[in-house]
């Protein structure tokens, strides 16, 4: 694509063409079917697609009111239902309760810096624990906020990067820092048992 | 509006190729740059005859009947407006399908543009601004008693045939008024034809050049 010009494509001459004014066409409201279809038949033989793409261009700009109603009820319906839909998943995640207890390695094994990659709950739920300098644990789900893609920890500057769209996150708080996830990584919350990591339980957080 | 009575007369064979109306409708402010006419030739090969292309207007628009994003759309007056630039995907399809090869891409603007007989100027009365530049007339724009008393040679038709689709347009063509005029032009047979090619036609009327057909051929000495 080349540069558009500023002159024709501006805002307020997106009519036709996108260089004339949209004022110019204002559609004509007299008049009903004028275009005849192809095969010559009348309107009532046609199929009932033909109704729903006019040629006509009143025909085209005609919004009957039962279609406006039928509209606003399918649409209030759709929302209703995802409403619902919202809280029937709220109720199934409370009721499965809180993922079991699993070891994830030896604290011996993590030398500062290490990152360790593991599944937490599920196997298909894969996770990284990063020791840091200081000795301190964390971790969090692997899954980028964004479009799933699996993000690389950065213990050395504090970040965590998704590869994919360029993604950031704060490695000590897995809240996003710059790029497009939206949402920060759900953590997995750690616990230390006689020289042994655990995965106790995943947070997942919305800000 | 367009007002019924005035109507859109194409008249090729007073063509001369001088290309104003390709450049008037360049300078519309409504498609500033772009000329929605053109003119093309004939059978280059063999003549120097030009035809302006201007949308025809169908009664049957088959570039809207192809339109996969429903963007080609017909006012009640009969115009076949330009593709509406928020529908418009240039897939192409009209360009291809128009048998009057109208529609033209636009591809670094991503649009198909056409002429809409000026819509801006005929909807208040005017006359399209092709009609108003052309020398030899060879587009006239007015009513149907003018077109009588301009050319009292020629008729204008509106019904066309090209395979099995016959279209009536609402632009209209001139033709040789000679009784024999059949209902409606089949432009498929007549793609079929031979043209008559002129030079030899001319040479056989002097004598002693009947064997020269080619009056631009090297003779050999």
């Amino acid at each position: 694509m080349t540069d558009v010009d500023p002159r024709i494509d501006s805002p307020g001459r997106e009519g036709l063409t996108g260089t004339a004014r949209s004022s110019v066409y204002e559609p004509v409201a007299v008049g009903e079917r004028i275009s005849i279809p192809p095969d010559g038949r009348p309107e009532s033989a046609q199929p009932a697609w033909r109704g729903d793409f006019p040629i006509d261009w009143p025909a085209d700009h005609y919004v009957a009111r039962r279609d406006f109603t039928r509209f606003l009820v399918l649409t209030s319906l759709a929302f209703t239902v995802g409403q619902w839909w919202i809280a029937f998943q709220q109720w199934w995640r409370e009721r499965r309760g809180r993922p079991p207890l699993k070891r994830i390695a030896a604290l011996s094994d993590l030398t500062p810096g290490a990152v360790l990659v593991f599944s937490y709950p599920g196997e298909n739920d894969p996770c990284f624990l990063v020791r840091q300098r200081d000795g301190g644990l964390l971790a969090y789900g692997q899954k980028c906020t964004h479009l799933s893609c699996a993000v690389i920890p950065d213990p050395e500057q504090g970040l965590i990067r998704c590869p994919c769209h360029e993604g950031l996150f704060d490695l000590g708080s897995g809240r996003p820092l710059a790029g497009p996830p939206p949402r920060p990584l759900p953590r997995v919350v750690l616990e230390v048992r006689g020289g042994e990591v655990y995965a106790t339980g995943i947070e997942e957080r919305t800000v | 509006m367009k007002p019924a009575s005035l109507q859109f007369f194409i008249d090729p064979s007073r063509c001369i190729g001088c290309q104003s109306c390709v450049q008037a409708c360049t300078e519309c402010d409504t498609h500033r740059g772009d000329s929605m006419i053109h003119v093309e030739y004939v059978n280059r090969a063999l003549s120097t005859q030009t035809v302006p292309v201007i949308c025809m207007h169908c009664d049957q628009p088959t570039c809207a009947e192809v339109c996969p994003a429903d963007a080609i759309k017909r006012t009640a007056d009969g115009v076949v407006q330009s593709a509406r630039k928020p529908r418009c995907i240039a897939c192409g399809n009209c360009v291809m399908a128009c048998p009057f090869g109208v529609p033209e891409l636009k591809l670094e603007r991503q649009i198909m543009m056409k002429c809409d007989m000026c819509y801006d100027r005929t909807s208040v009365g005017k006359k399209p601004m092709c009609a108003t530049v052309c020398p030899s007339q060879a587009l006239f724009y007015g009513t149907r008693e003018q077109i009588d008393l301009l050319r009292p040679r020629e008729v204008p038709t509106n019904r066309f045939q090209f395979g099995k689709q016959t279209i009536t347009t609402g632009v209209w063509v001139m033709v040789p008024r000679d009784g024999t005029r059949p209902e409606l032009l089949d432009v498929t047979a007549a793609m079929d034809e031979e043209p008559a090619v002129r030079a030899p036609a001319r040479s056989a009327r002097i004598p002693g050049l009947e064997v020269l057909t080619d009056p631009f051929a090297e003779i050999e000495i």
